[in-house]
């Protein structure tokens, strides 16, 4: 009996740490939503620490910061998905068992790296590459490079929650196809795709959550300017090339020095970045859920 | 007999048709297949290249002097890494001896003890289902949000300063679903079997979980384990605002320190020394390719034990 009521308050230590993250970062929010307010938390949209620039009066917009993420997820979703949905493919439907062996440790392997490893080869090969580009202003750092960082970074969750759902797909559905007369492909793509659809959507969107929530990667390779993410020339393309900072990159760059309501600012963002993931995840798991059961 | 010609001639033309339909069909299989071999193997060539690119780079700087010297410090970018290890390896203890026990007694009580619990209606029901949802969350939680709750709880609120007691705590609360996770799977693999033997012996709940579950899923266990040593030794954004960064040997657990893959960030974005950088990131992706190695071994024959082959 006493075994089990302390292996229960043990396992209720995750409920304290969530009630405590939120408690916490929301406490220290209530500065800035006071005395900033959160409209202008949520529309500003200048973001100027008034201790950086030696003037009292800071300006706190988070504006850049969201359209900063949402570009460079938004990238990175573009470039990832795609891939990620061909590799999931590959591994549960096409490869060999052999080929499937050592692709495989591979694909974890991508899962495992140090995020800042991702970001030194962004600084060290993408940036030159991209500077490449003839514009001017163009640093070789910003959303393009963050978005293929990101890109390669979401890849692993995508690719195994994805292979999950093709390889749940029954057995019975894949021959009943292909006595019809389907070809493998055929097979694929109207039957098994169509069947494993909830999982891949969920997927994805376990995908935007990682791509969201990445942060010193993208702090070493986009460049974090304060300023909205626009085009450096006339070509709309160029935005791709413009330097830009994420809510993520916002709290790991400033919180060490930020102190009043800036720091309270800083823990808004993360007020918000937690509510957001939150969303994101539930979404995922409630399709996820919804699979196994049906 | 028209009627039979009729349908004959329609019969012999469908089947050139769908003969025709068939080769078509057979094409587009072939030309999508190589395309997603294509695309597969696009994936695996930008692994090899990172991985290539970082250790064949990193290597030139790695001798015994870069691993034996601390950092200069600074923005020389001088010195080797001796410090970082030796504070990456305090961590890795720190964070694993705080998250273990609280993570596989997380685990142990969901998968044996709630399911009786959940008989009993009450409060207890609804507890189950929060601390279920509360793991689900954690899991889901970015580091830096980790990064951030350390740094307001621990370095701020509990006074403990930028210190390795700060950043072992903060990871540890990012990796603990990982092992509430991995050591619920190895224990759901334990045959039923084994308890019903062991109960029927006449042992309690409590002696079957610690000496006859626990053990057969230790292999599991520690599988969970390499892969969060894994989480803490990739981890930054969580040790950024929460360790300090200090070059310096840490003494004890109040003081700052700087893990490996924090160096990384440090030599990048402040000093430029990127051929050191490569060679700290060299170190680590040797080191994660080993334990993953470990863990793909181990995970093989867990299976294999319980599969009976």
């Amino acid at each position: 009996m006493m075994v089990r009521k302390l292996l229960l308050i043990i396992a209720s230590t995750s409920v304290l740490i969530v009630g405590l993250i939120f408690l916490f970062t929301f406490i220290e929010s209530t500065d800035a939503i006071y005395q900033i307010g959160l409209g202008d938390l949520l529309t500003g949209t200048i973001w100027r620490p008034g201790a950086i620039i030696g003037d009292t009066e800071g300006q706190f917009g988070l504006i850049p910061m969201i359209l900063g993420s949402i570009y460079s997820t938004l990238g990175a979703i573009l470039l990832g998905v795609p891939l990620s949905i061909f590799t999931a493919i590959f591994l549960a439907e096409i490869a060999p068992p052999l080929i499937r062996d050592l692709f495989r440790p591979a694909v974890e392997l991508l899962a495992g790296i140090p995020s800042v490893i991702f970001g030194l080869f962004g600084m060290i090969v993408l940036a030159p590459l991209i500077r490449n580009f003839e514009v001017a202003g163009n640093s070789g750092f910003g959303i393009l490079n963050a978005s293929i960082i990101l890109a390669i970074m979401i890849l692993p969750t995508i690719t195994n929650v994805a292979e999950d759902a093709i390889r749940a797909v029954p057995d019975s559905y894949r021959h009943a196809a292909l006595a019809m007369g389907a070809t493998r492909w055929q097979t694929i793509i109207t039957i098994v795709l169509p069947a494993a659809r909830s999982g891949i959507v969920a997927a994805i969107i376990l995908g935007i959550g990682r791509a969201l929530g990445e942060t010193m990667a993208l702090i070493m390779v986009i460049g974090n300017s304060i300023a909205i993410p626009t085009p450096l020339d006339g070509n709309p393309l160029t935005l791709l090339l413009a330097t830009a900072r994420t809510l993520t990159g916002n709290i790991a760059v400033e919180i060490n020095y930020a102190a009043g309501v800036h720091r309270s600012a800083l823990f808004f963002t993360g007020v918000l970045l937690f509510l957001l993931l939150l969303i994101i995840n539930r979404i995922a798991h409630f399709i996820l859920k919804e699979r196994k059961i049906s | 007999m028209a009627i039979f010609t009729d349908f004959t001639n329609e019969h012999i033309a469908q089947n050139q048709g769908s003969k025709k339909n068939l080769h078509k069909r057979k094409f587009i299989e072939k030309f999508s297949f190589s395309f997603i071999w294509l695309a597969a193997t696009f994936t695996i060539v930008i692994l090899f290249f990172l991985v290539g690119y970082v250790i064949s780079n990193g290597i030139k700087v790695i001798d015994l002097e870069f691993l034996t010297t601390r950092p200069a410090g600074g923005v020389s970018g001088k010195g080797g890494i001796s410090t970082t290890v030796v504070t990456t390896i305090y961590l890795v203890f720190l964070t694993i001896s705080i998250a273990a026990p609280l993570g596989i007694g997380a685990a142990v009580f969901m998968i044996e003890y709630a399911p009786e619990f959940l008989k009993t209606k009450g409060f207890a029901t609804h507890l189950i289902q929060i601390i279920r949802t509360s793991v689900e969350i954690l899991a889901g939680v970015p580091s830096i949000i980790f990064g951030l709750f350390g740094f307001a709880v621990f370095v701020s609120y509990m006074k403990l300063k930028f210190s390795l007691l700060s950043a072992g705590l903060s990871g540890a609360c990012l990796i603990l679903p990982v092992i509430i996770r991995t050591t619920e799977e190895a224990i759901l693999t334990v045959p039923k079997s084994y308890r019903e033997g062991s109960l029927a012996l006449g042992a309690t709940k409590w002696q079957t979980v610690f000496n006859v579950i626990l053990p057969s899923a230790m292999p599991g266990i520690i599988t969970g384990i390499i892969l969060s040593v894994g989480r803490v030794i990739a981890e930054t954004a969580v040790f950024w605002v929460t360790l300090g960064g200090s070059y310096r040997l840490p003494k004890n657990l109040l003081s700052s320190g700087r893990s490996m893959a924090l160096h990384v960030y440090m030599l990048a974005s402040e000093t430029r020394a990127f051929d050191k950088a490569l060679g700290t990131s060299a170190i680590l992706i040797v080191i994660i390719i080993f334990l993953n190695l470990f863990i793909n071994i181990a995970s093989r024959q867990f299976s294999k034990k319980f599969s009976g082959k």
